[in-house]
């Protein structure tokens, strides 16, 4: 009736989480063999897997070939099964449409293309469970498996939601906070740079508060960055485990 | 910090989906207690020494009580003797779904840092979160969690060794849920134990609300209503259109009638009556209901009889004989009828009133009357009715059994002794809701230090002005100056005016806890002896108030005005004034006047006087109304503050020089704003009444021969100066009195949100209020819109949220009207006490309105307006012959039209305590039953009436 309290007066979240937590992350990286690339990344109940090709030569329309850099084909769908009711998901609806956009922009962004001058590399990415802060999920599996298929970037790119409830900004958003209607912020970042890959806002937010919840989800993706680069040296040293000495030069 | 989680899945009625949440368990949840040595914490809350002194636990001990506590006795834990109380979270959010003002309540006594109550999050804390079990129902669930948590804690405190000799006592009142705590080894009272052992504080006891249980229920089994239908099937029944929905108005003469107000347009009655004990099965006046109709043949017509409930008894035998006299009305005028199966919602609040005691001595139990007439009398229990008799106090209501006459309740508070100034004033305040407390700490932290000066920070955005001639005129004893004038003659021959508002907005910053309690007062109350100020006296008597000689921030808006009053050019900028005198009306009245007086400040008064009289000539030939009400001012003796003298507000031409300017900033400035902010700016608007208004007006005047035209408010205007009788000079001001009855509130709105602005007496297009920003919050919004406007400020978020803007217009839009019907029952209150001095006294009136049955009469010489009955109780009816179209009344041989001249006599009517008023009666033109008889005849005198006027005469 009186709805949920997103934000009590102890400083407590619905789930249990404070303001600037993040929710659990659990990652793995080089989950399927024949791909360049993947990663499966949970975060709290959002759930994706993000698997690179290439870079190779470019398939399909030679017209689309660039010749000073690679070409970043990205595509983003949901499991049927992602949400609470089950739902067919066309491929190239408004909504993935726009998700693919968003990534191809971080991603162009973040791998250095030039190295790769009439090339092409596909990432794809799907959310196998919904639970909020879909996109910025997305991101960081897509960097995992980047970084698992060895194709070089400026910096990790590690994305978190930001919102605003209570005069308060709240880092890394569930599914009911995204719900409420406040604003949501979703940044994707350069950590070591403090450079930004991509910042996206819905619904209005005034200007004396973006600073606020700009800072909270910097530190938010700072915090992305350790949980990410922690799983990235976990698999590096589970790999050269099993290749012997030879990985490790 | 250790995140385990664990998986809730819930399923929601309806379209059965699976909703799957986090929930995160910490280990880093405190327990809030100040000697314990586990868990590392900054800020205890909880007392190592506790003070309360109990004979069931003599060590100390804290309190943890269960949801229904919270929710029926937070009149109990609001008391100051309580403290230290652990507020489980899962108490808390039971709380927050179930009332929200209750949640209100206890979340105001978790932030008062002298209650030590403490909130545990018990639903994330590592140890006491549970699971719930296949089969449990989620109420189980809970109390199992409390009473998880509440082991925790008395495990846990044996863990600290200072805190070994503290308890934890769970306070519930559910007998399963104690039983099984007992069994637990857990410590629990009901809460009506605990508070009975403590034996230091007896008068808790009165403030126990009466809680539901078989052997608590009045003696008589007999089922006095019929059973409430339950909340699921009425929402059923409202929509297969067995039951219809609305709010529950009780009438205020006969508390055996009621109307309920249907919800909704396109329904079939809007307005069904109902009639009866047993029909209003236990609703309470402003309750939403659900009621159900009543077949034709049983519907009833309004009765007009004045009843009220004074019986003894529990009888309802006695009741059905008085609802047999309702039943009198004729069956053609039968309106919709209906009766109440359900209450959807409650609307109680605490109520205002007086305790009638029980006639058997030693009773506990005794009937409280309520001062609002609508609402019932209430059951209470005390032990100090004798000291409580003749005291006003405040009761809330718990509960209305269905086999009880009466609502059950308990009391709350002593206001003081009935009749008492102090106690009135309070009363009057707590039924009007004005916000009255002195302000809080935290409100008065926000108050600049003192001594106070201007730094050069403040001048940033600020003109010096302080050279200018300014002065400042109010009415004498005004110490809340919010604004002042200057007018000086420029090179080129056009005059510079200047008004000079206090810079409220300076001091008052948003977002604050000063900013959020004078939002929440939106306006200062004015009363007889008495101002409820909206800012700190600090700002409102001193910094804000634009004192003479003293430096003062002020906000200006200064024009180039040529001679014949045409604006050539408008400034808005913050600046600094020195005010070079504070006169009053009457003061500057006498320097314009006077031909001796020749300094800077008289001659730029006469330039204003000059100028404004233009203003005004221009304004009234745009159709502006100039309207009259009796405004009365009580001269109060200094000492005892009782009113000697009453006098009728005089207006000098002085007064409307300066009204004429506050108008012509506040159009500026609303012009201004709005082409700044389209969207966000607090205007206020006046709606043009409709016509139908105007009947009684037109009629009225047509009865003297004259016509009132109602096209348009300039036709109006113009008719109005037009209707004058030389015989007869005060009909055209009666006139505008009964025009002012005829109009419709101005309100305040937000522009982004209407597309109506027009201001109908002011013949304005837009308005606002920005001249008053110390005694109304409104122009403290404007003053912050204006100063961004200008460029003297910053925005903040709310500013530009037009609605959060329309909240605040419709709080400022109540707290208004609030404070016009307290001042008018102080005015009230204020004549009863001068009439109680005077005795009878017989004074001139005319007659302002003729009704079916009485005539409204006004006393010019006192503002005093009453009405004389011709009917009356225990008396034989005279012949009364009712005129709907003239409008006129006949009495026996004398007919009565509107505006006649009439002699009455007026007298205090104390026969009830708790409402006396004032009572006229017709002296002139005579007419025999009705004029009351002169002392002379009593002696021959056999009606019962004139006995009663006999004990007053003493």
């Amino acid at each position: 009736m009186a709805g949920l309290e997103l934000l009590s007066d102890q400083g407590y979240r619905v789930d249990g989480r404070k303001a600037g937590e993040l929710r659990k992350i659990q990652a793995r990286m080089g989950v399927f063999a024949q791909a360049d690339g993947s990663a499966y990344i949970e975060q709290g109940n959002t759930k994706a897997l993000a698997v690179v090709y290439g870079p190779h030569e470019i398939r399909g329309s030679r017209s689309k070939t660039l010749h000073d850099r690679a070409v970043v084909n990205c595509q983003y769908s949901m499991a049927t099964f992602s949400t609470g009711e089950r739902k067919r998901r066309p491929h190239g609806d408004r909504k993935s449409t726009e998700m693919t956009l968003h990534l191809k922009q971080t991603f162009e962004a973040a791998i250095l293309t030039q190295l790769y001058p009439r090339s092409q590399i596909d990432i794809y990415v799907q959310i196998l469970q919904a639970d909020g802060g879909n996109y910025c999920t997305c991101v960081n599996a897509a960097t995992l498996a980047i970084i698992d298929a060895g194709i070089p970037m400026r910096d990790y790119v590690c994305a978190c939601s930001a919102g605003f409830i209570e005069d308060t900004p709240l880092a890394d958003l569930s599914y009911v906070e995204e719900a409420a209607g406040g604003p949501q912020l979703a940044l994707a970042l350069l950590p070591k740079s403090d450079q930004i890959a991509l910042l996206e806002m819905n619904s209005r937010l005034h200007e004396d508060h973006l600073e606020r919840v700009m800072d909270a989800a910097t530190k938010a993706c700072k915090d992305v960055y350790a949980v990410l680069d922690q799983a990235v040296k976990e698999h590096l040293q589970e790999v050269s485990a099993m290749l012997g000495d030879r990985g490790m030069a | 910090m250790l995140k385990s989680k664990t998986f809730m899945k819930k399923t929601r009625s309806g379209g059965v989906l699976k909703i799957v949440r986090e929930h995160y368990l910490r280990d880093d949840i405190t327990c809030g207690c100040e000697g314990c040595e586990e868990c590392s914490q900054e800020n205890p809350v909880l007392q190592l020494e506790t003070v309360l002194q109990s004979s069931l636990c003599t060590s100390p001990h804290y309190l943890l009580p269960d949801t229904n506590v919270l929710l029926h006795q937070v009149d109990i834990l609001e008391d100051p003797i309580i403290q230290n109380v652990i507020v489980l979270q899962t108490v808390l959010q039971e709380v927050r779904s179930r009332s929200a003002p209750v949640y209100k309540r206890i979340r105001d006594i978790i932030n008062n840092s002298e209650k030590y109550f403490y909130t545990f999050t018990n639903e994330h804390h590592r140890d006491t979160y549970i699971e719930q079990e296949r089969g449990e129902t989620a109420n189980d669930r809970n109390d199992r969690a409390i009473r998880t948590a509440a082991k925790w804690y008395n495990n846990h405190i044996k863990k600290s060794k200072n805190m070994a000799h503290l308890q934890v006592l769970l306070i519930t009142n559910d007998r399963k849920n104690m039983e099984k705590a007992l069994e637990e080894g857990i410590v629990a009272y009901t809460c009506e134990e605990y508070i009975k052992s403590l034996v230091a504080n007896p008068e808790l006891v009165d403030r126990l609300a009466a809680v539901f249980d078989e052997k608590n229920e009045i003696e008589s089994g007999k089922l006095i209503f019929s059973e409430h239908v339950p909340l699921s099937k009425l929402q059923q029944g409202i929509k297969s259109s067995i039951y219809v929905q609305g709010t529950f108005r009780a009438s205020r003469d006969n508390y055996l009638e009621a109307t309920v107000w249907v919800h909704g347009d396109d329904t079939e009655h809007k307005e069904i009556i109902i009639q009866g004990l047993r029909n209003l099965n236990r609703a309470m006046h402003e309750d939403v209901v659900a009621v159900e109709l009543l077949v034709k043949e049983n519907w009833v017509a309004p009765s007009s009889v004045v009843l009220q409930d004074d019986e003894e008894s529990d009888d309802i035998e006695s009741t059905e004989e008085k609802e047999k006299i309702l039943k009198t009305g004729v069956q053609a005028n039968a309106k919709p009828s209906g009766k109440i199966v359900g209450i959807i919602k409650r609307n109680w609040r605490p109520y205002c009133g007086m305790l009638a005691r029980s006639q058997i001595k030693e009773s506990t139990r005794h009937l409280f009357t309520p001062a609002d007439r609508r609402i019932p009398r209430i059951r209470i229990e005390t032990r100090q009715a004798s000291t409580l008799e003749g005291q006003r106090i405040i009761v809330a209501i718990d509960g209305w059994p269905k086999n009880s006459r009466y609502p059950n309740g308990h009391f709350v508070k002593n206001l003081g002794t009935a009749g008492d100034k102090e106690t009135e004033t309070e009363v009057l305040l707590l039924e009007h809701d004005v916000p009255h407390q002195p302000f809080s700490q935290a409100v008065l932290s926000f108050l600049p230090k003192m001594p106070w000066s201007i730094t050069p920070q403040d001048m940033k955005h600020r003109i010096n002005l302080r050279h200018l001639y300014v002065c400042s005129v109010d009415p004498p004893g005004c110490t809340d100056i919010d604004d002042a004038l200057h007018c000086r003659e420029l090179e080129n021959g056009n005059l510079e005016v200047g008004v000079h508002i206090a810079d409220v907005s300076h001091f008052i910053r948003p977002g604050t806890a000063l900013d959020q309690e004078s939002a929440n007062r939106g306006t200062t109350v004015y009363l007889c002896e008495k101002r409820i100020d909206m800012v700190p006296e600090l700002l409102s008597s001193n910094l804000c108030s634009l004192r003479s000689e003293v430096d003062r921030l002020a906000f200006s808006c200064i024009w180039e005005i040529n001679q014949d009053a045409q604006i050539i050019n408008t400034k808005f900028t913050k600046s600094v004034i020195n005010s070079k005198a504070s006169l009053t009306y009457a003061e500057a009245q006498m320097r314009i006047d006077s031909p001796t007086m020749n300094d800077e400040i008289t001659k730029s008064l006469r330039l204003l006087n000059k100028l404004a009289k233009i203003l005004k000539r221009r304004r009234i030939d745009n159709g502006a109304l100039t309207l009259s009400s009796p405004e009365v001012r009580f001269h109060l003796d200094s000492e005892t503050h009782d009113p000697i003298d009453l006098q009728t507000k005089e207006l000098k031409e002085t007064n409307s020089m300066v009204e004429e300017f506050m108008l012509l900033a506040n159009i500026s400035v609303a012009q201004k704003i709005y082409d700044e902010f389209p969207e966000y700016a607090l205007l206020r608007k006046h709606p043009a009444p409709p016509p139908a208004n105007y009947d009684i007006l037109v009629k009225a005047a047509k009865s003297k021969d004259l016509e009132i035209k109602t096209d348009s408010a300039k036709a109006l205007a113009d008719s109005l100066d037009k209707a004058e009788s030389l015989a007869f000079p005060y009909l055209n001001t009666l006139l505008r009195i009964l025009a002012t009855r005829c109009m419709m509130q101005a309100v305040y709105f937000c522009s982004g949100l209407d597309n109506d602005f027009h201001h109908y007496g002011l013949a304005s297009p837009i308005y606002t209020h920005f001249t008053s920003p110390i005694r109304r919050y409104a122009d403290v919004i404007v003053h912050r819109l204006l100063a961004v406007a200008v460029g003297a400020d910053t925005t903040y978020p709310d500013l530009m949220d037009k609605h959060k803007a329309a909240e605040i217009c419709k709080n400022i839009n109540f707290r208004h009207k609030m404070a016009q019907y307290s001042q008018r029952s102080s005015v009230a209150f204020h004549t009863q006490l001068f009439f109680k001095t005077k005795g009878i006294l017989n004074e001139e009136g005319y007659i302002l309105f003729v009704r079916k049955n009485a005539i409204v009469v006004l006393i010019p010489k006192f503002g005093l307006e009453g009405t004389v009955f011709f009917e009356e109780k225990d008396k034989v009816k005279p012949n009364l012959v009712y005129n709907d179209e003239i409008p006129s009344l006949k009495v026996e041989n004398s007919t009565f039209y509107m505006f006649d001249k009439v002699k009455v006599r007026i007298t205090l009517d104390a026969s009830n305590l708790q409402h006396q008023k004032i009572r006229m009666a017709l002296v002139e033109p005579e007419i025999p039953g009705i004029t009351p008889l002169t002392k002379s005849d009593q002696s021959n005198s056999k009606g019962e009436p004139a006995l009663k006027k006999s004990k007053l005469d003493k």
